[in-house]
């Protein structure tokens, strides 16, 4: 399949359509999905709408913007008017927003066609997509394998040449770490470069949408259609969306490159060695490498465990059976309450809700949810630290290559240490990408992670870039 | 009321006011009182999933000038999320500043020179209203509910009271201050009626001096009549207890206005546990030096100041005089009064029609001139119109506006100059020598001879001041 710069450019010059290239992405998933269960919704009468408005700006003789006729899957927690978004809950199922989230209208403008919502945990908890009220999504490299989580719908929609690029959402590593099991490139922007407004939220003060791509260059190209201020999002940066396209090619000659020891620490041996060969290809390129250590890090799992669920136990109480989505009917409203959320919340989102509630409780709060808040701080001022004497920290996307079926399914805490080397980003609110470097077992590809502070992206894809063309993708 | 064997009442109170601001606190959404169910929503007041919060500016400004008026300090601050279940609360948590409000500290001092302390005053969202049919009639046993979610997101600031306040009287006297000040800062239109501000009062009593007992919290009064009610049972039910030997027990309790009484809603201890935390989709407010100078600088006279300025022009310090001067105050038509003596209107006739003519129809005071108000009250001066006929034709002009000369001529109130006026009375003189004269010679009763004469001659149209001039002027 074509890149999406390849795709917007053969639209906008009339060597192709919107039109004909949905119509190829429809095929693919038509071919893939039974098998891979990518999509949980295919809007193809939106999706041709759409495509047909882009065909008819280029009839005009307009520029129909940076991603012409482009079909592109969105995570089904993010909502799109009048489009089913269950969130891969069933306590959403049926719910059609009526309002779209402003990174819709923003690919809308730029020329996209969402060709529809694609699977995820159920709200975007977990790092396997087994976690889905709608059955698990397939690996599309190998289908007996988890294509990674929260986002693996999207991920695999890509993966599997489904659409050129897609849309996740990164809380906790969601984006980098489906993106590394799949062989992509996927990236968890700083955080308020992209307005959350109308991404469901789980964990608002992690959670961030970023692209996915099979190349850097893409990844660019959507973030910066993507970025920019927000009036809906009172927590988005106010800044311009930055330039990273013109930047791809700068290199990181003259750079200062940090590997992070607790980056690699418990890797699989055949990550480590790519991250190595990384750090030659860097040192080649004429960046200067030192080896670091930033302690914090071994706090953030622990830290995150207790902020995410918190925020989540909030942020999921509106789910109630009152006024959208799933009502079981009882003999009064608070029963309708439980027996709501009994029957559409499944056995994860419960234990996070009563994780966080706990977390959060009177008496509690301090020891836990407080003493988190803590950690975070420390994290954040560590990495500032380590800021100053490097521009860029490198190490593992995840511990291990994608992961069997049902392998982790049963044992919660080794699904929640697949996020061991993402968490922190999140944590301290800055911007990591993770590149295809390499493979390992059976073939399965591995993730580079590059983390740099809030607002690097210019200078994450340069090196990103370096990776993969060192790694012989042009 | 004082209380039996020497208990003292102690209450603070927390008053809840909706901002009159345009729009809602966290969305676009019109904030108005009164329309259809449900038009005045959008995903964000809905609280649908995915949708954010942005924070109104003006409900800011709004709680600044609260703030300043009571004396606080404006604190940079911040939101807290107060998580609990209910059905009119479309997200299951109301957005509300916690330990870090925006008005920290403060007081407000009563017309009877007592000081009441304020510790806090925040900003927080409303929800929506519930309305429960059949069954109970409460949330808990109805047969059916209906919710109606134009309220939700409606600003609102909660001004809270020191333990300050020692008598229902100074309660209800420090609701009707904090009352006028909401409405001098154009925050709320003070319409308790319309649930723009409603009281939870913290009642408690104790012996003189001792340590304070302990308090139950009446949820809800949305009148002064019923604050004050309200406080005096309560008093009282504690009063029973303890002297019975009982104890107080610390709940929340409901008012019953037709009962007159107080009931328990919950008690302390199955009281929720909101886990508060940080709201992480808002950012911190901390309004900068520049912005707190220009909501100072639009901030109005407050009643105190008002008050003072009104009792300055009364020469007259009477207690009747006094009482219509707070109620010219509470109703804000003290701008009205002073531009009616500016115009040359005697300041104790223009307190007294405003304070009963202009009170008696609030909702027109509001397109009623100062011009027509100071006309008015002039021609009542020259003897042109009686009391009685000045009272009509205000009541007129209240009504349906005009010109107060015509509205006089409509209404068959002929103008009566002096000059004719002295003519009939010298006429008069002329045709009843004898009754002159004893008039003349100091009996008084008299006079009421000569207007009767004066009014049957011009079919009740002179002024019986002007006519006991014009006597006294020929005597």
């Amino acid at each position: 399949m074509k890149t999406a710069v390849q795709i917007a450019s053969d639209v906008q010059g009339g060597v192709s359509s919107a039109d004909e290239q949905l119509s190829l992405s429809l095929e693919a998933v038509r071919a893939h999905n039974e098998e891979l269960h990518v999509f949980l919704h295919v809007d193809e009468a939106g999706a041709r709408k759409a495509a047909a408005r882009v065909d008819e700006i280029i009839a005009k003789g307009d520029n129909a913007g940076p991603l012409a006729g482009v079909p592109i899957a969105i995570k089904d927690n993010v909502c799109q008017r009048g489009v089913p978004t269950t969130c891969g809950s069933k306590i959403l199922q049926g719910w059609r927003p009526p309002y779209s989230a402003t990174v819709i209208d923003r690919l809308l403008a730029a020329g996209a066609v969402p060709v529809g919502k694609t699977n995820l945990d159920e709200f975007a908890m977990g790092s396997s997509t087994e976690n889905s009220a709608f059955g698990p999504t397939r690996n599309p490299l190998c289908p007996s394998r988890v294509p990674g989580g929260s986002s693996g719908g999207s991920a695999a929609a890509v993966a599997a040449d489904m659409t050129p690029i897609a849309i996740g959402s990164d809380t906790g590593g969601s984006i980098r770490q489906p993106a590394a099991l799949c062989g992509i490139v996927g990236v968890k922007p700083t955080y308020g470069l992209v307005s959350r407004y109308g991404l469901i939220a789980f964990s608002s003060s992690l959670d961030q949408i970023g692209p996915f791509a099979k190349t850097v260059t893409d990844a660019a190209t959507l973030l910066e259609v993507l970025a920019g201020q927000d009036p809906m999002d009172s927590t988005s940066l106010p800044e311009p969306s930055p330039s990273l396209v013109a930047h791809l090619n700068d290199g990181v000659a003259g750079k200062r490159i940090g590997v992070v020891s607790e980056l690699i620490e418990g890797a699989d041996d055949e990550i480590v060695r790519e991250v190595h060969r990384a750090l030659q290809v860097f040192r080649d390129a004429g960046a200067t490498v030192v080896e670091l250590s930033i302690p914090e890090i071994r706090l953030g799992l622990s830290a995150y465990y207790l902020i995410a669920p918190a925020e989540a136990s909030s942020n999921l109480a509106r789910y109630d059976g009152v006024r959208y989505g799933l009502r079981v009917d009882a003999h009064d409203v608070t029963a309708m309450n439980e027996a709501t959320r009994t029957a559409g919340f499944g056995d994860e989102v419960k234990r996070r809700i009563m994780l966080g509630t706990y977390a959060l409780s009177a008496g509690y709060y301090d020891a836990y949810y407080g003493q988190a808040l803590k950690v975070r701080t420390q994290m954040i001022d560590a990495f500032a630290r380590a800021y100053r004497d490097v521009d860029v920290l490198v190490g593992a996307t995840t511990p291990t290559v994608a992961f069997a079926i049902g392998e982790k399914a049963s044992n919660p805490m080794a699904m929640y240490l697949s996020d061991v080397f993402t968490i922190p980003t999140n944590l301290a609110g800055e911007a990591a990408i993770t590149v295809p470097f390499g493979t390992g077992e059976a073939d399965l590809p591995i993730g580079v992670q590059l983390l740099g502070p809030g607002r690097s992206e210019a200078q994450l894809f340069s090196a990103a870039r370096v990776l993969e063309l060192a790694d012989g993708r042009p | 009321m004082m209380l039996p064997n020497g208990w003292e009442i102690v209450v603070g109170l927390e008053v809840h006011t909706e901002l009159k601001t345009a729009s809602k606190m966290f969305c676009g959404c019109a904030n108005s009182f009164g329309a259809e169910p449900n038009t005045n929503i959008c995903p964000v007041c809905l609280g649908l999933p995915g949708s954010l919060p942005v924070l109104n500016e003006r409900a800011v400004e709004l709680a600044m000038a609260i703030g300043m008026a009571l004396h606080s300090t404006i604190a940079p601050s911040t939101f807290h999320r107060k998580n609990y279940f209910y059905p009119d609360m479309p997200k299951d948590f109301q957005i509300s500043q916690y330990d870090l409000p925006i008005n920290v500290g403060g007081y407000l001092d009563l017309p009877d020179a007592s000081r009441v302390s304020i510790e806090r005053a925040h900003l927080e969202e409303d929800t929506g209203k519930s309305t429960h049919l059949g069954g109970t009639g409460r949330l808990q046993g109805a047969d059916r509910s209906l919710v109606d979610y134009n309220r939700s997101g409606v600003p609102l600031v909660e001004i809270v009271s020191g333990p300050d306040i020692r008598s229902s009287a100074q309660a209800r006297a420090y609701a009707q201050e904090l009352r006028g000040i909401l409405i001098a800062t154009d925050a709320s239109d003070g319409r308790m009626e319309e649930g723009s501000m409603r009281i939870d009062a913290n009642v408690s009593i104790r012996k003189a001096y001792a340590p304070f007992g302990t308090r139950c919290e009446i949820k809800n009064l949305n009148s002064l009549r019923s604050l004050q009610r309200a406080i005096d049972y309560e008093a009282l039910r504690q009063v029973e207890l303890l002297d019975g030997g009982g104890t107080v027990r610390q709940e929340t309790r409901h008012w019953d206005e037709l009962l007159g009484e107080t009931s328990t809603m919950r008690v302390k201890e199955d009281a929720d546990d909101y886990r508060y935390f940080r709201e992480p989709d808002l950012v911190d407010l901390a309004p900068d030096q520049a912005w707190q100078d220009r909501v100072r600088a639009g901030l109005q006279p407050m009643p105190a100041e008002r008050r003072q300025k009104l009792a300055a022009l009364l020469n007259d310090l009477s207690v009747a005089h006094l009482d219509a001067v707070e109620v010219v105050i509470n109703l804000g038509l003290d701008d009205l009064v002073e531009r009616a003596v500016d115009g040359g209107a005697d300041v104790t006739l223009a307190i007294s029609r405003a304070a009963n003519e202009l009170a008696a129809n609030m909702d027109a005071v509001k397109n009623f001139s100062s011009e027509s108000f100071t006309a008015t009250l002039l021609m009542e001066q020259r003897g042109e119109l009686s009391a009685t006929q000045a009272k009509t034709v205000l009541a007129e002009l209240l009504q349906r506006g005009g010109d107060p000369r015509d509205v006089a001529r409509e209404l068959g109130f002929e103008q009566l100059s002096s000059s004719s006026l002295g003519a009939t009375v010298a006429a008069l003189i002329r045709e009843h020598p004898d009754e002159w004269t004893r008039y003349r010679d100091g009996d008084e009763k008299l006079a009421q001879f000569f207007i009767g004469q004066v009014m049957k001659l011009t079919k009740g149209q002179a002024n019986g001041k002007s006519v006991v001039a014009e006597l006294q002027a020929r005597r």
